[in-house]
């Protein structure tokens, strides 16, 4: 009998295991489903640093959460509706974040007294009645795997490793969710090992056909899919995003792209990814070290490539000097942060956004940087174009701070048709720029582009242009050496002039206020966005009135950000800092804004905003 | 654009830059300035498609004083930049200048990986034995004991012996020469530029305002014939105005140093820059003395052919691109896409 289908309109799935058990395939391989089927999603993978911490054990625990919905939505969600534990650490970790009434799927073949006394639970949670009030889903989940593989050539320990896909089988089923790409995924995956291949495919389907014939799950949920614009979409994480952005200004600039980095979580991928990309002219250099890595960048940009480091927080402490290089030298470079918690190695796999101030003032000198950040993880593709106009226009290092979280979670994204992206075309100067009293002609590398006060970007290979440039403090125009206070003066407000003059050319602070008479503005930047814009939503569906406004240039801010700041009788600045951002607007802006901080590794929650603002609104 | 399209005919005039050289009157550094210039013009490459980059230091001022590309950047990072000039432009002919800190203090992890990747890069190490431009202090290289400011009871680390850690970091090219000999160090410049991949120069630079006299012994008139091991491939080592030493091999696969009419002639060991075995190599380098230099090698002694860095790399370059270059739309695409309309 078919079993009846309950319509939901929004869905969060946690999936919880051992580092071992392969929740982040789970996750991943669900999320591709549900982005085929056409929701919105976004999602939080959550993982320890250690690869393979004890299995087990707490520290061990690995877990991915999914919210998906069928209209668009903002975040990876609060809480989970449904928490799949494949342990009794998975079950003790998250169990917490699981409302009263929430389903909860555990795997019971691992419930054995070691691995309960493993994580100090003196009793079996699943017999004791401690989970009276969720609604529980026992299954023997290993050994269902094991008993649908029983006549494949496999070792026990292989066909236990197929418990994840049996539980993603289930889980699809019960989601209506369609497998067949995730069908593709194992072919190509297994390959050369066609008997995984086939247990693992066989281990999908023995999961979903579990959900069809077991009477514990007794309906089936349909999330119809969400009204987004037309357009071809797929999912991509932010790393991945970002990855693409830069193959993507190496061919608007026309400039080959050159990354020089060390290996750091959680910008790793974005090595891994691009090192792929050789035809598109990709250069990818793993360094001795992160200074290495900057520096051969600088080196490929004065070359006339476009030059890309890629790291973290630590990373781009040991950049620092590299950095005041490229802007004294006055050359195009793209420094990415993928923010991680710190200080000093502090949570590599946890997000936070904690490097705003490192990246504006982290250097000796007055070195200012130009700063952007993302606010989604498709928005990391943007980001990187935008970071490489900033660069290649002004002859300027650029910070492109993304996080951990954008880094890793994912959202579906309307593929840009390549046709529409912006046209980036660097010209390098082959002629002299300067003419003398006499009419003769010379090359002057520091004579400035009048309108955006950029020097020349000469190559070498270019005969008559032969010039030297260096750290030392260089004479205006001529580029000589040059200790003269004056000229030092001059030039260090010249650096400052040019990269306040981005301004000009960056699109005015937006904010939405739909009723437009709120009285509270709530200010963000970078990763924030979603949880901040879902925060206001919730405020605004209980009759309050909040207006938000998201920042993704930080150095220099939109040139109205001032005026945007004194319109509102309160402005808090929600960061996964201590109030970086915060001070910078007070700084530059002499508002009484509010700062409202978590550093917990973890994105905001937005009904934990929704409270912040609300208490905010009430105090008016 | 310079109006004068070369077919290269460049003389050293070519290569002198009009910025006023500040080094203190005397140093080393003018001597190996000069014999730069005036054997760039041997290399027939265009002005325009020689770039030097350098560190921080005395040494390092050295490519504004020429008139090829160049980058003076910060200290001990020279070797950083030249990768990624040299290995995203394989056309040019890029040169580090770095001195005894730069290279071996600071900046000695770059050293060494330059060095074992085997970047086009012809490194100038010019070493002083002390901190110049800091005045004064005593760097790896100096002798232990040496009084310095920053050392004023005398310094207690064991010096680096940079050719024996160049031939550790797998360093196809190893040469040593000296400033004040002309003809040698344009020699060894001309070998390192033929070379491709790393080639490690270092050069015996005198200091005279912080370490005056470093290398006295090598150069005096009446001391060098018979300290100073002047190595020629495929000759047997033998030095000392008459010929009178000779290095042979030791009972514990090292070398010594005999007289030459102690000896049977087959037993001199011959030199051998491009054996592959780096053992003789290395133990002509544990020949002279830390302290004194009692017995210093000088010339090519190692060069050996590897791959260069940037050759591979641009290979990688050609076999990806062999299927045509990358279309960006259906790599944006993907293969997992969904269609809304
Ligand atoms: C990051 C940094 N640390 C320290 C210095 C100071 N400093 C400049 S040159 C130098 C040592 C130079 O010695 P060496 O490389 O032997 O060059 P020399 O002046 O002897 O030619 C030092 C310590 C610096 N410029 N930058
Ligand atoms: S301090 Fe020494 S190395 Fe530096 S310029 Fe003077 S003499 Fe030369
Ligand atoms: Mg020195």
């Amino acid at each position: 009998m078919p079993k009846e289908t309950v319509q939901l309109d929004q869905v969060i799935i946690r999936f919880a295991g051992d580092s071992g058990d392969g929740m982040q395939l789970t996750g991943d391989r669900f999320t591709a489903e549900t982005a085929t089927f056409g929701n919105d999603l976004s999602t939080l993978p959550d993982f320890p640093a250690e690869i393979r911490a004890p299995a087990g054990t707490l520290p061990g625990v690995s877990a991915f959460q999914l919210h998906f919905a069928d209209h668009d939505i903002m975040t990876p969600g609060d809480a989970p509706n449904v928490l799949v534990a494949m342990n009794p650490a998975a079950l003790k970790a998250n169990l917490k974040d699981l409302p009263r009434g929430g389903d909860l799927i555990v795997n019971t073949d691992e419930f054995t007294s070691r691995n309960l006394s493993k994580v100090g639970y003196a009793d079996n949670p699943i017999e004791d009645g401690s989970l009276e009030s969720y609604n529980v889903h026992p299954i023997a989940l290993t050994s269902l795997t094991v008993q649908s593989l029983k006549d494949f050539d496999l070792t026990k320990k292989e066909a236990e490793r197929a418990k994840n896909m049996f539980a993603l089988g289930l889980l699809s089923w019960l989601y209506e969710r369609p497998t067949d790409g995730t069908e593709r995924f194992l072919h190509e995956k297994f390959e050369r090992k066609p008997e995984i291949l086939k247990a693992n495919l066989a281990a999908l389907q023995a999961g979903w056909n579990y959900g069809e014939t077991t009477e514990d799950f007794s309906v089936r949920y349909e999330i119809k899919p969400a009204p987004l614009a037309e357009g071809t979409y797929r999912n991509i994480s932010g790393n991945l995003a970002l990855a693409y952005g830069l193959v993507a200004a190496g061919q608007q600039t026309k400039l080959p792209v050159y990354l020089g980095t060390y290996p750091i979580t959680p910008a790793s991928d974005i090595l891994h990814e691009l090192s792929k990309h050789k035809k598109f002219g990709v250069r990818t250099f793993q360094a001795e070290d992160e200074i290495a890595g900057i520096g051969a960048a600088i080196g490929a940009s004065y070359g006339g490539s476009l030059g890309v480091t890629t790291t973290s927080g630590p990373g781009v402490a040991l950049k620092s000097e590299a950095i005041g290089l490229a802007v004294a030298l006055e050359l195009p470079l793209i420094v990415v942060d993928v923010q991680r918690g710190g200080p000093s190695t502090g949570l590599p796999t946890k997000t936070e956004q904690a490097d705003l101030l490192q990246a504006m003032f982290g250097r000796n000198g007055e070195a200012p940087v130009p700063i952007i950040a993302p606010q989604s993880p498709s928005d990391c593709f943007d980001a990187a174009l935008e970071a490489a106009r900033i660069a290649t226009t002004y002859r300027t290092p650029v910070f492109l701070l993304s996080d951990g979280y954008l880094a890793n979670g994912s959202e579906p994204w309307q593929v840009p048709n390549v046709s529409e992206l912006p046209d980036l075309t660097v010209t390098f100067t082959t002629e002299n720029n300067w003419t003398n009293e006499d009419g003769s002609t010379e090359f002057m590398p520091f004579a400035r582009d009048p309108e955006t006060l950029a020097r020349p970007w000469a190559i070498p290979g270019t005969p008559g242009l032969e010039h030297r440039i260096g750290g030392i403090e260089k004479a205006d125009i001529t580029g000589h050496i040059s200790y003269d206070p004056d000229n030092h003066d001059k030039m260090v407000r010249l650096r400052q002039a040019k990269v306040d003059g981005i301004a000009k050319t960056i699109p005015d602070l937006e904010v939405d206020d739909p009723t437009g008479d709120a009285k509270v503005l709530v200010i963000g930047w970078g990763s924030t966005f979603g949880p901040i814009g879902a925060a206001c939503r919730l405020v605004r569906d209980g009759g309050g009135k909040v207006a938000q406004a998201h920042l993704r240039h930080l150095n220099p801010f939109p040139a109205n950000t001032g005026d945007i700041l004194k319109r509102y009788d309160r402005v808090i600045v929600p960061e996964m800092n201590l109030g970086q951002l915060c001070m910078l607007l007070r700084a530059k802006f002499l508002v009484d804004a509010i700062s409202y901080n978590q550093v917990r590794g973890m994105p905001f929650k937005s009904h934990e905003l929704e409270a912040v603002i609300k208490d905010v609104i009430s105090n008016v | 654009m310079s109006d004068t399209a070369v077919p290269i005919a460049l003389k050293a005039k070519d290569f002198k830059s009009d910025q006023e050289v500040r080094w203190c009157p005397g140093c080393g550094d003018y001597a190996i300035l000069a014999a730069v210039q005036s054997f760039l013009p041997e290399l027939g490459i265009p002005k325009e498609n020689i770039c030097f980059v350098s560190g921080i230091g005395c040494s390092s001022r050295f490519p504004y004083y020429l008139t090829t590309y160049g980058m003076h950047s910060i200290h001990g990072r020279a070797p950083t930049i030249a990768t990624g000039l040299a290995t995203s432009r394989p056309d040019l002919s890029v040169w580090v200048v770095t001195g005894d800190g730069d290279a071996l203090s600071i900046g000695g992890n770059h050293l060494i990986h330059a060095l074992r990747r085997n970047v086009n890069l012809k490194i100038l190490l010019f070493n002083n034995r002390i901190y110049g431009l800091t005045k004064g202090q005593y760097s790896p290289t100096s002798e232990i004991g040496k009084i310095t400011k920053s050392t004023p009871m005398g310094s207690l680390d064991y010096p680096f012996n940079p050719l024996s850690l160049a031939l550790g970091a797998e360093a196809t090219f190893v040469a040593r020469t000296i400033d004040s000999d002309r003809k040698h160090l344009t020699d060894v410049l001309r070998a390192a530029a033929e070379h491709e991949g790393s080639a490690l120069v270092e050069i015996y630079q005198n200091c005279n305002i912080f370490n005056d006299g470093a290398f006295d012994l090598l150069k005096d008139a009446d001391s060098r014939d018979d300290e100073l091991i002047r190595l020629v491939d495929g000759e047997p080592i033998v030095f000392g105005a008459e010929g009178q030493h000779a290095v042979v091999r030791n009972a514990h696969g090292g070398l010594k140093i005999v007289p030459t009419d102690s000896v049977d002639a087959s037993e001199i060991v011959t030199h051998d820059a491009h054996s592959s075995d780096t053992t003789t190599a290395f133990a002509l380098t544990r020949l002279s003395d830390p302290e004194t230099l009692h017995h210093t090698p000088i010339g090519v002694l190692r060069h050996v052919e590897r791959p260069s860095y940037d050759r591979l790399m641009a290979e990688q370059m050609t076999i990806a691109a062999e299927n045509g270059v990358g279309d960006l739309q259906s790599l944006l695409k993907g293969s997992d896409t969904w269609t809304i309309d």
